[in-house]
């Protein structure tokens, strides 16, 4: 889409911290209450109060940093981000500035050649989170604020800028959000805007290493949109360098519905934010035991759970992507395996049957109805030649539907399979005689008419025989 | 004497006893106010109802037979910055005029706890900005001592109304000397303890890296009962220090047997009142003749301390205050335009100019391409006067210095210079940059213009000066002199 040229891309990423209480003040961190029922003089800003750090804010950025390969620094410090805008009511936000508490990470995604890629993540700070404007019910020259939102725990994530496409910059996100899920610092969820992305972007000639004019993108509410905005920036900026013209240095915004970024301001007038260190906090000094301790704490994450699926469980790329997307499907599978040990046997049940249920019901791994074991006992009921496979999807629905195990599903109604041959021999002389042209049809070499006969002996059997069975006992008789 | 004029300590016992209800005390103090505020104006805010319930309890409590804490019943004064629950705090600005925090500042829980009794608010220079009284929004406040004459500042209200006896004792804010020089202007004794030694939390910020309250009191025993009060760790101010404060009158023993005293040059520096430096001198002599050793010292980086101040504090300032846009509190001029008219209204017509030079200082000096030529260099320089200070420390136990190079000034004499305004703070500023304590105590007058003698001690070691200051108003008079406010005054 874009001869001729290298895309370079940079992510910057906000994520609020799920911590009890907000940064600097003991208010509630919940999502979704009444507007200016989680506030405080501190988190107002009102005169004369002062910030006291959350230590588990704290916490949460050092795992994060942990998780994302970054150095811990040792010492670190708080910065004032100084701008005006009601959303904000210090007339300044705490943040970061020269000293984050973390730097130096990466985190690997699939490149364009298939091969992994590092993308390198320059930095993660600590901050707080503003509240948020809202325009409903006021006329033109009013609006509302919610100051809930306001020193709610963020870590702002900033990517080198190593990412070469649109596709990579979603591969980017997504690797970033499932670590930070996994680290449990944080819901991620973007429609709730706990999970926030700003995306730079730039094209240059493949004929030279310089950097093009940088483009920034805001207002990017999912991760589609991300790729979206993207994508219609390469063709935008390719198009404008195709025919002579430069690329304005700007901010600009994404409009999803109409699928186009507008300028919202150009950089010239950028802010000047006159950030200097906070004087009502004191310098955070990192003990390196407490910054190993929160390392052990680490879950297993993503990439080292894939390596493992597919290492010492042997399954194929794609398995292990699907159920790693989320710890709680991962934990799924596992709890699973351990009941019945085929790992691609259940990685296809998990895939297919299970993620299609909870989907078409609309239902987070969590809320499954169906309990691992209860998967695993299932496939062990196909293992042992108990019931079909195609019985078993059957059953599983009727789990999923009940809560019932397996076992007593198909003991109640009968569904075991018929695996006595006496038992079928006498259906399949009926099948044989009610289709007498079918069977000369095999007689005479086509293949495809056994499968005819053995869907008749299925059918008769109300898919209670064993196929296998049936097959072998048909191919004897017609021979 | 009336009851109204009587040192902390003998009130405490007389209601402590019963022989004087603390209500009466009260009444004595509002009666004291009433003859003289109209001269001094040295109150924004007057709460007689509340500290007369206040009183009220103490007295129950004593009637009882319950043993009351040593500032129990005694009224005091706090400067309109330091958060009242209830109790409208201005900071002297047209911004917070009708501000009523839902919350009191940490010194004054610890204050309503031991039983003080609060009297009102008192006037300062807007935002603590100013060394004169002048840039309250509202009005100046004189000093008692001469009506025509300003009584210092930025805590103006607060040591003029303990030298008028309207208050026993009051609270001060002091960023660059704030509680120090009206202290000396008014002749009474004024305190910025170490900075980390009290809480700031719900002090209206100025500059939060200077800004420290302190006790403004008639004697020095007075001023170590209230430090006992005010002083040690608070959890709700980060910046406070986890030490746990002495008993600060443990310190009052009248023996400076062998304390070394340093008495550096740099604070001698021209445009100091030669009968200022006169009174200093004498007082030093004073030291050594009770026993302690002086000699002259330097502190070079001296020079140094006043553009750095005015660097760090306006930078510190422009930030602090930006939070007053009108949009959660305060002050909001209704402008039916945009958001940026509406902050432009309100801040023009909320802010005084003395607020506003301070503000666009300090947002020039922390600009884009300007920070490390100001604040940055500015920081360095105040690393420098620490190191000065530590390393006269090695050798002495207290400085010797003026509090302010001048007696008090006439009102309106400087306004219009102000470069001869910001020198009034040129010995104490210093102080707070290095972040350790100071005392200011009268040691002397002239032309009927009481002097100050300030004390500097290393950090943390707020209990040494007290026992420095003392010794030496145990073996003076000054501080029992009194501005004489009957009749028509100067």
């Amino acid at each position: 889409m874009a001869n001729g040229y290298r895309i370079v891309i940079g992510l910057e990423v906000h994520v609020e911290l799920r911590t009890n209480t907000k940064i600097f003040c003991s208010c509630a961190n919940r999502f979704g209450a009444e507007p200016n029922t989680q506030v405080c003089p501190i988190c107002m800003g009102m005169p004369g109060t002062l910030p006291v750090l959350n230590k588990k804010a704290l916490e949460y950025a050092i795992k994060a940093g942990l998780a994302l390969n970054c150095n811990i620094a040792s010492f670190s410090k708080f910065d004032r981000k100084n701008y005006f805008y009601p959303d904000l009511p210090k007339g300044y936000q705490v943040s970061q500035f020269d000293l984050p508490i973390a730097h130096g990470g990466w985190i690997n995604i699939t490149g364009e050649d298939g091969q992994p890629k590092r993308i390198g993540i320059t930095r993660l700070h600590l901050e707080e989170d503003a509240g948020k404007l809202l325009h409903e019910g006021t006329d033109a020259f009013s609006s509302l604020v919610d100051y809930n939102r306001a020193g709610v725990p963020l870590i702002e994530i900033v990517s080198e800028p190593d990412l070469r496409s649109p596709e990579e910059a979603r591969q980017y996100l997504t690797e970033l959000r499932n670590i930070l899920r996994y680290t449990g610092v944080s819901d991620v969820k973007m429609e709730e805007g706990s999970l926030r992305c700003d995306c730079n972007i730039s094209l240059n000639p493949v004929t030279t290493d310089q950097y093009g004019t940088l483009v920034e993108v805001k207002n990017l509410n999912s991760f589609r949109a991300v790729q979206r905005a993207l994508e219609y920036e390469v063709e935008r900026q390719a198009a404008l360098l195709d025919s002579g013209c430069q690329v304005k240095r700007e901010t600009r915004s994404w409009d999803d519905s109409a699928g186009v970024t507008r300028s919202m301001r150009s950089k010239e007038k950028a802010h000047d934010y006159r950030y200097f260190p906070e004087p009502d906090l004191v310098p955070v000094a990192v003990d390196q035991a407490w910054v190993e301790t929160i390392r052990q704490d680490l879950p297993e994450l993503p990439e080292a759970k894939r390596k493992r699926f597919m290492q010492d469980l042997g399954l194929p790329p794609y398995d292990a992507e699907v159920l790693t997307a989320s710890q709680e499907l991962a934990a799924f599978f596992e709890e699973c395996l351990a009941v019945y040990d085929d790992a691609k046997t259940v990685s296809n049940w998990v895939m297919g049957e299970l993620l299609g249920y909870l989907n078409q019901e609309g239902l987070d791994i969590t809320a499954s109805p169906v309990a691992p074991k209860q998967l695993g006992e299932l496939l062990q009921l196909i293992a042992d030649g108990t019931i079909s496979g195609k019985i078993a999807k059957q059953v599983f629905v009727q789990v999923c539907q009940t809560g019932k195990d397996p076992q007593t599903i198909v003991a109640e109604q009968g569904l075991r399979q018929i695996s006595d041959s006496s038992q079928l021999e006498g259906i399949i002389a009926e099948v044989l005689a009610a289709h007498p042209q079918v069977a000369e049809d095999f007689r005479s070499g086509k293949e495809k008419a056994l499968g005819f006969l053995v869907g008749q002996v299925m059918k008769a059997t109300r898919g209670q025989a064993n196929p296998q069975l049936v097959n072998e006992l048909l191919r004897k008789k017609l021979q | 004497m009336g009851l109204y004029d009587m040192p902390i300590n003998n009130l405490n016992k007389l209601i402590a006893s019963g022989a004087v209800q603390a209500t009466e005390v009260v009444e004595d103090v509002f009666d004291r106010i009433e003859q003289v505020e109209g001269k001094v104006r040295a109150y924004l805010t007057l709460n007689k109802e509340a500290a007369l319930q206040q009183a009220r309890r103490i007295d129950e409590q004593v009637a009882h037979g319950e043993e009351i804490d040593p500032l129990a019943g005694v009224p005091v004064a706090l400067k309109d910055n330091i958060c009242t629950k209830g109790l409208r705090t201005t900071c002297a600005s047209r911004f917070l005029e009708s501000f009523q925090p839902p919350y009191d500042a940490t010194v004054v829980e610890r204050l309503r706890a031991r039983g003080a009794v609060i009297l009102g608010k008192t006037n300062m220079d807007e935002f603590a900005m100013g060394s004169s009284c002048e840039n309250s929004a509202f009005f100046p406040t004189h000093n008692p001592w001469d009506l025509q004459r300003v009584p210092g500042g930025s805590s103006g209200g607060s040591a003029a109304a303990v030298a008028a006896g309207e208050a026993v004792y009051a609270l001060g804010s002091d960023t660059g000397g704030s509680v120090r020089q009206p202290a000396a202007l008014c002749g009474v004794v004024g305190m910025k303890p170490t900075y980390g030694f009290v809480s700031r939390f719900g002090v209206v910020a100025f500059a939060s890296s200077l800004d420290q309250i302190g006790p403004v009191t008639r004697n020095v025993q007075d001023c170590a009962l209230v430090m006992n009060a005010i002083c040690g760790r608070d959890p709700l101010d980060s910046t406070s220090a986890d030490i746990a404060p002495p008993d600060f009158t443990s310190f009052l023993t009248g023996n400076v047997k062998g304390l070394r005293l340093g008495v550096p040059k740099e604070y001698f520096a021209a445009g100091t009142d030669p009968a200022v430096a006169d009174a200093v001198r004498a007082a030093v002599d004073k030291l050594c003749e009770l026993g302690a050793v002086a000699e002259e010292c330097s502190l070079p980086h001296t020079e140094y301390g006043l553009s750095a101040y005015y660097i760090i504090a306006t930078a510190e300032a422009s930030s602090n205050l930006a939070r007053y846009d009108g949009v959660c509190y305060g002050r909001r001029d209704e402008v039916r335009a945009d958001l940026l008219e509406m902050y432009l209204h309100t801040r023009k017509n909320g802010f005084g100019p003395e607020v506003k030079r301070r503000i666009m200082l300090g947002t020039y000096a922390l600009g884009s391409g300007y920070y490390e030529a100001y604040y940055l260099k500015a920081q360095k320089v105040r690393t420098l006067i620490r190191r000065d200070f530590e390393q006269a420390f090695q050798k002495y136990d207290v400085l010797v210095a003026p509090t302010s190079p001048t007696t008090a000034f006439k009102i309106g004499e400087r306004t219009e210079d102000l470069l001869a305004m910001y020198m009034t703070d040129v010995c104490t500023l210093p102080v707070n940059l290095a972040g350790l304590p100071g005392i200011s105590i009268p040691c002397g007058f002239k032309d009927g213009l009481p002097i100050g003698l300030q004390l500097i001690g290393r950090q943390f070691d707020d209990g040494r000066l007290l026992q420095a200051a003392y010794a030496f108003e145990q073996n003076t008079d000054f501080h029992q002199r009194r501005p004489q406010l009957d009749g028509t005054g100067r």
